[in-house]
């Protein structure tokens, strides 16, 4: 089981301890922090370090390490589960998760799954159904995997006890899924619909994976022309984004990252539409484009300036990409219609699809 | 599953997580989500001080008015100090010089000051041992107070105070807990446990007692904490769980997920003791499964000579082993990783070879969440693909590597995909690996070298592509990329002794820029060990080694050693004075390893007494022996000593307190101690259930033929049987089911109330007309009895109620003796031995009488049964299998004859009519390779030896097809040793076979196949057809029974039904037609359910083109 539980920030203070048995001195840490110190980027830190006497088991997660010690053997999906729920529940609590407001917050209180006699005057429901895509495209364009990751985030304010059903249109399109504890599985098995008791507020009630059979529309295509040997100390580099199977609708907040080597000191580009910004510390190139339009392709071109000496990367940097599709579920799943039973007012009920990027990658 | 009833429960989860996270008790976070349940969380944790840390002189003065805070009588001032004081404590400092000031506001009746209160106590109690006893009797008193809310939070900080003296103290309040009326109380009771077994080991015995109580509470809020005490506690004590067994399984997805993940891991340990391996007859590997009736179809024959009992029997997976699978796997769609990660391990250790792949899916899944699970999932999953490749195969994509993956998740995915390539995905493997190199994270490169050589090593199609690779990336620019290169070629060469003097020679002019020693040492190695085939060369690479000697690393020095060795033996004249120059500098060398190991090689090979000593005669093949080739394999290979997903797992070593899965037992121990006064809640038909009950249905006959324990446990199986059917629909009260199936058989002897009343009290109590659990329990407990006090044959076929116990049959003759079997029907666990000779009873129609026996089948089907029928419709036309010009003569036909084949009840039976079209006589016909793909099995058709020119023999080939469209594939061998290479792909019509039951029951069973398991269309014949038409073309295309007794024109709606060959899965047909004066063009609807949505689907298929005719 879990003994203790420190917080850390990332200049490395111990700035939350807590313990569950005897008290285990912080300077247990100190295995942590050999570890942290070795690994080139926070996530690179071992999930579990062995040390003489205790395990540690750690998470990293916006900006912090929680890092818990435990002295015998147990699942450490357990102890990570866990932790990672404790960081959803301070999100939960306080909007996000920050040393700061973990320092300012200590009280919490106890929000039950529904309040009896929940009484709302607007009743509402709403539902928004995000759907990511992930996909590795190679460097001549074709689509090396894709896959969607579907999530169902729900609002539902309701007075009562009411008791939801909700339908698809195409429920075979799911290949894999994980539900809120709400949902009564065997109905899900038996008639491929969903029906709960939601709880109060906010929740995720499904999460659901498409991707081994069916062809997953990959939106946005980029034509890049990367090259870092056209003369000595300098680079090359032109991207188009383009939209490529986006079912009649605008691609919106489109984002372009690229990582460049480390032999990359500047980048001088000039973007068609949209911003665009170089970190030369992490050197994080980003182009914030925006809207993409059919009729005029955004573009970046420009040349990249390297370090004198040193030799021209060999490989070029993947880009990262993100966007998103309102008003559109990549998959073609959609809500067919939404039941409630057990209240008698009569509720106010949205779905939203959203389709963004998920893991996208596209190799040059 | 996911019942209304518990949203208080699962409700303050988040909460909990949060509040009891960091509250006065972990476990309450930890293993029980409902810790906070309605109020009683909320505990105050981190203060902020008002200031940032000062100097000590500020701290004691913030101490002081700490302290008057404290001492004034407002709440608010108390409360205010308190916040402080636990923020100081959050952060590490040491506040116990405040325990006197604070410790005297436990009696405060603010509650969130006595909250805090107890936060505090909690942390320092143990440093102040003495002060801390002032609070016990505050405690005492709350565990008497009425509120349960208070009372647990009273023992939970009791138990929670790290002072011996309070040991017997606490005893007494978990005692007295256990028994709380309150499930909340008694789950902090169980909490309770393992704090005090830690403060106090001794107190283990009555602890054991206690948690025996807990085991059997039936609150679902408290089993989970309750397996976790016995976990913590006792895990030992087996014992325990068999009573409890089936309850835990049953209520298992009612529980909250932290204790699921306890609840589940302790099964797993539990099973593994308790039930026989699933895999014993399969032996090791990655095969599928080899069929079920091939064993028992051996086993029947030879039972009836001596060897009884002797041999393996026939493996049937204990009912509760099925229990078990069964309940874990709806967990699958949890969101709480760690109880997906449960299931899996689960299955992976417990379940049959085919029905692990089951978790493929939810494991992909877990891949997409946080790094740190991915990371863990990733460790099992690599360590599954070095056993069962299969079940990752169709997602290796999903364990492509993408450049923000942190560089330990690179690997694992690197290891999972070198783990997962096989011939047919090699190349894609291969082109991601290409990219990867390019990669700018160089472990990463290296890794990736590596992993090509091990597929290099491992796929024999691409050795020679992967070293022509590796070979061009040795020219590489970057240096790492060579090194790991020219070890990884290294040891491709030494697996591969053939003839790669090109690259032996290409690496040996390497050595002159490569600077990193392993690849140095690796190089020269090579040259040492393969001089012969560079004799030129070699002796040059020794001369600039010895030049540079003295610079070198010490495992490049050693390796020069040994070249100057091998070299000096092989061609002395050129290196000999090299080898001493070497020898000599290695002696003086600040490195002992190496002056030893050049003391031990002069004298092997300048040996003091000439060359023609023993030792010199020894050193040409001490050195040149040949050396085994280093076997690439998976670093994972061998984690699997360790319980999937553990600690020891994740780490590859023995953690503290890790247990060992125990390995299956030869023979089951006695499954009747699970046996619970519990009556067993319901059990939902689902498919993994499906083979257990196919076999039930022939329990009758394996009762012939099986030795007498055998039987009858067969016949309690039968009747486990009978409670899962009717758990349908069946809601009168014991005594009518009893009663109504004894007239639905006339055969079978009034039910023995004598026996009925050996069952449980439950079970005879059922007299309420209540349409629960408990009921179909009791149902099938009287159900068995009445079966147990009848005859032997009665007991056999009315236990066996769903299935087809043939009337015209003689009943066969087995049967265990009175006492004995009452005593042994009782138990509803075990399985019946699988299908024997039942098929060559008449009652299936046989071979010869295909319509006969169907009329008297129909008749019978009043009760709730489902009972085979010989085919209603035999096709006569054959169809041409192979014909004369690709056959060279010899055409092939075939027909289904639609009757059981003689080998196996799972296949279909193919009439194959050979003609000879040739002048010349042919010999010799027979099956040649067979090429059967996704566990189809085929039964040779008996070799034809002579067949005349212009002459036509028949014989028949039986095809497992395993309920697909697969096709089987096979050659067909003439004497002439011509092969024809065929290929028959059965339509899903022909792996069914015929059954009739009620029309009740027809709907029944129809209205559980509903949703995804129906399977609907219309199609619109030209002309309006009649009822007997459209029967006739049902019956045409599919191998089904005509349901509706009413053959008259009028009726509008056709039913059919019929089971899959292999696995028995019920097909149910129903074809609706528009009225008869619908006139043309009107539509027929057709509705095929099926809970295996492919043959539903494949079937409606066949029958829209068929009704198209």
């Amino acid at each position: 089981m879990i003994h203790s539980l420190f917080i850390i920030n990332h200049g490395g203070d111990v700035f939350l301890e807590k313990h569950w048995k005897s008290v285990i001195h912080r300077s247990v840490c100190d295995y942590f922090f050999d570890a942290q110190s070795r690994a080139d980027d926070p996530v690179d830190v071992p999930p579990v370090i062995t040390t003489p006497h205790h395990y540690l088991i750690s998470v990293y997660r916006a900006g912090l390490y929680f890092v818990s010690v435990c002295t015998s053997e147990m699942m450490p999906l357990f102890v990570i589960e866990f932790l990672h729920r404790v960081v959803d529940t301070f999100k939960d609590y306080f909007g996000d998760c920050t040393e700061s407001l973990i320092k300012e917050h200590y009280v919490l209180s106890n929000v039950p799954w529904r309040r009896s006699a929940v009484k709302y005057t607007n009743n509402e429901a709403y539902f928004d159904v995000v759907e990511e895509v992930d996909a590795i495209i190679d460097r001549s364009g074709s689509t090396v995997f894709a896959e969607i990751q579907g999530y169902i985030d729900c609002s539902v304010k309701l007075s009562g006890m009411p008791d939801l059903t909700m339908t698809f249109i195409n429920p075979r399109l799911f290949d894999d899924f994980s539900f809120h504890p709400c949902v009564r599985f065997k109905r899900w098995e038996s008639e491929r619909l969903l029906s709960f008791i939601p709880p109060d507020g906010s929740f995720r009630l499904m999460s659901y994976h498409i991707g081994t059979q069916s062809v997953v529309a990959v939106p946005l295509y980029v034509r890049h022309n990367i090259s870092f040997k056209t003369g000595p100390g300098t680079g090359r580099l032109d991207l188009t984004v383009g939209p490529k199977q986006t079912m009649g609708r605008t691609v919106e907040n489109v984002l372009l990252e690229i990582n460049m080597p480390k032999q990359v000191l500047n980048c001088m580009l000039t973007p068609s539409q949209g911003r665009v910004t170089f970190d030369p510390v992490s050197r994080l190139l980003s182009w914030t484009v925006g809207r993409v339009e059919q009729s005029k392709l955004p573009n970046l071109r420009g040349s990249l300036s390297l370090q004198t000496g040193a030799p021209p990367p060999d490989a070029n940097p993947a880009i990262n990409l993100q966007f998103t599709i309102s008003q559109l579920a990549v998959s073609g799943v959609k809500v067919n219609r939404l039941d409630m039973y057990g209240e008698k007012y009569k509720p106010f009920k949205g779905v939203k699809y959203i389709t963004r990027a998920g893991r996208f990658q596209v190799r040059t | 599953m996911w019942d209304p009833k518990m949203l208080p429960r699962i409700a303050p989860m988040a909460t909990s997580v949060g509040a009891a996270g960091f509250g006065a008790d972990v476990r309450s976070g930890m293993a029980a989500g409902g810790g906070g349940g309605g109020g009683g969380g909320g505990d105050i944790e981190y203060g902020n001080e008002a200031t940032p840390a000062g100097f000590f002189s500020a701290d004691f003065k913030r101490h002081d008015d700490l302290k008057q805070m404290l001492d004034s009588s407002k709440d608010n001032l108390k409360l205010e100090a308190m916040k402080r004081i636990i923020g100081m404590v959050a952060k590490g400092r040491d506040a116990s010089d405040l325990f006197p000031a604070v410790v005297k506001n436990v009696v405060s009746k603010n509650i969130e000051v006595k909250k805090l209160v107890y936060t505090y106590l909690v942390r320092y109690a143990e440093e102040k041992q003495d002060l801390a006893l002032l609070s016990i009797s505050t405690f005492q008193r709350a565990l008497k107070d009425p509120n349960q809310l208070i009372r647990a939070n009273a023992l939970r900080v009791l138990s929670s105070i790290r002072v011996p003296v309070i040991v017997p103290i606490m005893m007494l309040a978990i005692n007295d807990s256990v028994v709380d009326m309150s499930p909340y109380v008694r789950k902090t009771a169980a909490h309770a446990i393992p704090k005090l077994y830690s403060l106090d080991p001794g107190q283990k015995e009555e602890l054991v007692t206690v948690i025996e109580k807990l085991l059997a509470d039936r609150t679902t809020l408290v089993v989970g904490s309750a397996v976790m005490a016995f976990e913590e506690v006792c895990p030992e004590r087996i014992d325990l769980v068999h009573k409890n067994f089936r309850k835990l399984c049953n209520v298992l997805v009612d529980i909250e997920e932290w204790g699921q993940v306890i609840i589940i891991n302790m099964l797993t340990h539990y099973a593994r003791t308790q039930f026989i391996d699933p895999n014993l007859q399969d032996g090791p590997g990655d095969q599928p499964e080899r069929p079920f009736y091939d064993d028992s179809e051996s086993e029947s024959e030879s039972e009836g000579s001596d060897a009884e009992g002797q041999k393996r029997k026939p493996y049937v997976m204990d009912q509760d082993h099925a229990l078990l699978l069964r309940s874990t796997k709806p967990l699958l769609q949890s969101r709480n990783a760690a109880v997906v990660m449960g299931v899996a391990q689960l299955y992976h250790h417990l379940a049959p070879r085919s029905e692990v792949s089951l978790v493929t899916k939810a494991m992909i899944r877990l891949l997409r969440s946080h790094r740190e699970v991915q990371s863990v999932v990733l460790t099992c999953i690599a360590s599954m693909t070095t056993q069962r490749k299969g079940m990752f195969d169709p997602y290796l994509k999903s364990f492509f590597v993408r450049s923000c993956d942190s560089s330990h998740i690179k690997i694992l995915k690197l290891e999972i995909l070198t783990n997962l390539a096989t011939e047919s995905s090699i190349s894609i493997v291969l082109r991601e690996f290409q990219t990867y190199i390019a990669s700018h994270d160089k472990t990463f490169v290296a890794a990736t070298i590596q992993a090509i050589g091990r597929c290099a090593s491992n796929i024999a199609d691409v050795t020679d592509t992967c070293l022509q690779g590796l070979v061009a990336l040795l020219s590489n620019r970057d240096e790492s990329v060579v090194a790991e290169s020219v070890v990884v070629i290294k040891k491709l060469l030494q697996t591969q002794p053939g003839e790669h003097k090109e690259i032996i020679r290409h690496m040996a002019r390497l050595v002159d820029h490569i600077k990193i020693p392993m690849a140095r040492a690796s190089i020269l190695w090579l040259i040492g060990e393969y001089c012969d085939r560079i004799p030129r060369i070699a002796p040059d690479v020794l001369r600039k080694m010895a030049k540079t000697f003295i610079n070198e690393e010490d495992i490049v020095k050693l390796q020069i050693v040994n070249l100057a060795s091998k070299l000096c033996l092989t061609n002395p004249e050129q290196t000999e004075l090299l080898a001493q120059y070497v020898y000599s500098l290695a002696r003086y060398d600040p490195s002992y390893d190496l002056r030893d190991r050049v003391r031990l090689m002069r004298h092997l090979v300048f040996p003091a007494d000439g060359p023609n000593s023993r030792l010199g005669k020894y050193a040409r093949r001490i050195f040149m022996a040949t050396k085994p080739a280093p076997r690439l394999e998976s670093s994972f290979k061998d984690r699997d000593q360790f319980q999937l997903g553990s600690l020891s797992h994740y780490i590859n070593a023995r953690a503290t307190g890790y247990r060992e899965l125990a390995s299956f037992p030869a023979e089951a121990p006695d499954p009747t101690v699970r046996n619970s006064v519990v009556p067993l809640p319901e059990r939902p038909p689902e498919p993994a259930l499906q083979p257990t009950r196919q076999r039930g249905f022939y329990s009758d006959s394996s009762s012939e033929d099986e030795s007498e324990d055998s039987d009858s446990d067969s016949s309690s199986s039968g009747s486990g049987e009978s409670s899962g059917e009717s758990s349908s629909g069946e809601s009168s009260s014991s005594e009518d089911a009893a009663t109504a199936r004894t007239k639905a058989r006339a055969r079978a002897p009034p039910p023995t109330r004598g026996v009925s009343a050996l069952r449980p009290p439950q079970a005879s109590s059922s007299d309420s007309d209540e349409d629960d659990s408990d009921e179909e329990g009791s149902t099938s407990g009287s159900g068995s009895g009445s079966d147990s006090g009848s005859e032997s044959d009665g007991s056999a076929s009315s236990a066996a109620a769903p299935a087809a116990p043939p009337p015209a049959a003689p009943a066969p003759a087995g049967g265990g003796g009175g006492g004995n079997s009452v005593d042994l029907l009782l138990e509803l666990d075990s399985v019946p031995a699988p299908l024997g000779t039942e098929l060559l009873t008449p009652s299936l129609g046989g071979l010869l009488s295909p319509v006969a026996a169907s009329g008297a089948a129909t008749a019978t089907a009043k009760a709730d049964t489902i009972e085979l029928v010989s085919a209603q419709f035999v096709p006569s036309e054959y169809r041409e299998l192979v014909n004369p010009i690709t056959g060279s003569g010899l055409q092939v036909r075939y027909r289904y004859t639609r009757a059981p084949h003689l080998y196996s009840a799972a296949m279909t039976s193919v009439e194959l009519s050979f003609t000879n079209t040739t002048q010349q006589e042919m010999t010799d016909i027979h099956v040649g390779q067979k090429a059967l793909t996704a566990g189809l099995t085929l039964h040779e058709f008996a070799p034809v030896s002579l067949l005349a020119p212009g002459g036509t023999v028949g014989s028949t080939l039986g095809v497992d097809f395993r309920d697909s469209t697969h096709a089987a594939r096979f050659d067909i061998v003439t004497g002439g040793g011509r092969t024809v290479p065929v290929s028959l792909a059965a339509p899903m019509g022909e792996i069914l076979r015929p059954v009739t039951m009620s029309d009740d029951l027809f709907q029944r069973r129809r209205a559980q196949l509903r949703g995804m398991n129906e399977a609907g269309g219309s199609v619109t014949p030209a002309c309006c057809p009649t009822p007997t038409d459209v029967r006739k073309l049902v019956l045409a295309a599919v191998n089904v029974a005509a349901l509706s007794s009413d053959t008259g024109d009028n009726e509008r709606q056709l039913r059919f039904a019929g089971q899959t060959m292999s696995s028995g899965t019920l097909v149910l047909i129903t074809v609706g037609l528009p009225a008869a004066d619908g006139g043309d063009g009107a539509a027929v609807t057709v509705t095929v359910n099926c809970e295996k949505m492919v043959v539903g689907n494949m079937l409606l298929k066949e029958l829209k083109t068929q009704l198209l005719r």
